[in-house]
């Protein structure tokens, strides 16, 4: 089986400043990848380049075996941001995607609405974003991510504006709908032990220009409940060597 | 809680939002009156407000009748103004070199001072409603249709991003988000262009009309009747009020997710 997502020393520059230097990294079917990075990296312009925000400067990046170029839009985009549209309610925050695909205002809501229980949305279908919690803006921001079909989810920071206690426990969720969905992910995360609970692999980035410093793998059983487990803290603690202290890493 | 006392609550509520604005046009007028009474002036300089007010009621049908047209004039000129600063900040949003082509010639519009080129556009389209509508759509065209092309602007870009990954069309773009976007710029340029529509109104009648507030003003000033000049003072004051609630009003319908900013789980 082909790979579902490979990037080939992909580069990026804003005027004279490279952003990134050769990304290299791979997804397969149904794993959960996150890319680890401290701020300003070039994090959230890999996904841009994916979805189409921005042109590249070079490198491959190949869907399921294909030039990315050749495929028809193959993944749903969570921004860092949760973006939900301010004048639109919940349902039709969460339906955005198949109105955009061409579903009719009324079938897109008809697919939406039975996911609100799962999503702990449920009455709040005609409510404004305004009048939803942190977390519950990010669940919305979710299901309208997942409910448009799409081969691959890319994940910006979903739970980097929330309390560390409301966090931890849309990850814990996060963690039980990806166990049911088996959807294939690509997390961005600073966050090492969101990266760590969730993830199956971790690329650490390295400063701008941003480049692979190290990839991970993280081989503990599923479903993980417990996030302090010390074969969880080893692991952590040992990407955030790598990512305080990266010269090591980078001389080999 | 029982019903009167949220009754009561309201009144309260309603008057501590319009008490101050009361208190300060009421201390306002008092003085005014005060001063005209006391100090021996005669009417014919500076009429008191409790005159003014008597012969208002007493010219109403006069006033009425030069009423109307100044509505139509100031609602039709902003309705013309409006359709085209959307049409054009439309093709702007587009189209940005347009920008750079149009906006030096309407800036330059915005600083032809109103009392030479009412008398030459009256001069040119005659005393009917064509001149009117020319000078209210000059006042009130520019700033709308800034208001509009910055709404545009303020799309978030996140938005943006998101729909551009869902595959959305340029256009599809404008109307799911850049449109919405511009919402509370449109608004508040609204808020404020209704005002000076009023204004470019009585302007251009004042420079040549058959009837209007503006022409009543010059005649009642003529006549040596301040008192009457006041009058309709009120009258356009009172108008412009009520177009700026009417445009309040409108936003709440139709903004109705405004209101619920910053407010949690109603
Ligand atoms: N459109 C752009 N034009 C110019 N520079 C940009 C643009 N977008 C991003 N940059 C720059 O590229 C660098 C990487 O930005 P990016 O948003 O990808 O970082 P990030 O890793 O996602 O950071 P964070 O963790 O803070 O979200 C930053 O220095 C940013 O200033
Ligand atoms: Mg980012």
């Amino acid at each position: 089986m082909s790979r579902r997502l490979e990037l080939r020393q992909v580069s990026k520059r804003f005027g004279d400043i490279d952003v990134l230097a050769g990304i290299t990294l791979h997804v397969e079917p149904g794993e959960f990848v996150s890319i680890l990075g401290p701020s300003g990296a070039g994090k959230s312009t890999i996904f841009s380049l994916l979805t189409g925000g921005l042109e590249g400067h070079g490198g491959d990046v190949d869907f399921d075996g294909r030039p990315l170029a050749d495929t028809r839009r193959p993944f749903a985009f969570m921004p860092q941001h949760d973006a939900l549209m301010p004048w639109r309610t919940v349902i039709d925050n969460t339906a955005l995607g198949l109105e955009v695909q061409g579903m009719s205002r009324k079938a897109a809501r008809g697919k939406v609405a039975p996911l609100f229980g799962e999503f702990g949305l449920a009455g709040f279908e005609q409510k404004y974003p305004a009048q939803l919690s942190g977390g519950m803006r990010q669940r919305a921001a979710l299901l309208r991510t997942v409910v448009q079909d799409r081969a691959m989810l890319l994940l910006d920071e979903p739970f980097g504006a929330l309390d560390a206690l409301t966090r931890t426990g849309m990850q814990r969720w996060l963690q039980t709908m990806w166990d049911r969905h088996r959807w294939t992910v690509l997390l961005i995360t600073h966050d090492v032990r969101e990266a760590v609970f969730l993830s199956d692999r971790v690329y650490v980035l390295s400063r701008r220009p941003a480049s692979v410093l190290r990839e991970i793998a993280i081989p503990l059983p599923r479903p993980r409940k417990d996030l302090a487990s010390p074969e969880a803290s080893a692991i952590e603690a040992d990407i955030l060597n790598t990512l305080l202290d990266p010269q090591p890493a980078e001389r080999t | 809680m029982s019903q009167p006392f949220s009754a009561t609550l309201r009144i309260a509520v309603l008057f501590g939002k319009v008490g101050p604005a009361l208190l300060s046009v009421g201390t306002l007028v008092l003085a005014w009156e005060l001063y005209a009474r006391l100090s021996g002036i005669s009417p014919t300089t500076l009429p008191a407000p409790s005159r003014v007010l008597a012969q208002a009621i007493q010219q109403r049908q006069a006033l009425f009748d030069n009423t109307v047209p100044t509505i139509s004039a100031t609602l039709a000129g902003f309705a013309c103004s409006l359709a085209v600063a959307f049409i054009l900040s439309v093709l702007i949003d587009f189209f940005n070199p347009l920008r750079r082509a149009l906006f030096p010639v309407f800036i330059i519009s915005q600083t032809l001072p109103l009392v030479a080129i009412a008398p030459l556009v009256v001069l040119w389209f005659g005393f009917g409603l064509t001149p009117k509508i020319m000078l209210v759509a000059l006042v009130t065209f520019f700033p709308m249709l800034v208001a509009l092309v910055q709404g545009y602007e303020s799309t978030d870009r996140d938005i943006s991003a998101l729909l551009n990954s869902m595959g959305a069309s340029r256009m599809r773009i404008f109307r799911l988000a850049r449109l919405p976007s511009s919402l509370p710029y449109f608004f508040a340029g609204l808020r404020i262009s209704i005002t000076y529509a009023v204004v470019g109104a009585i302007f251009a009648e004042y420079a040549g009309a058959a009837k209007g507030l503006g022409i009543y003003m010059l005649n009642a000033k003529n006549n040596f009747r301040p008192d009457l000049v006041l009058a309709a003072v009120l009258v356009s004051a009172l108008l412009t009020l009520a177009l700026f609630a009417a445009t309040v009003l409108i936003q709440r319908v139709v903004m109705p997710w405004e209101r619920l900013d910053g407010a949690r789980k109603s």
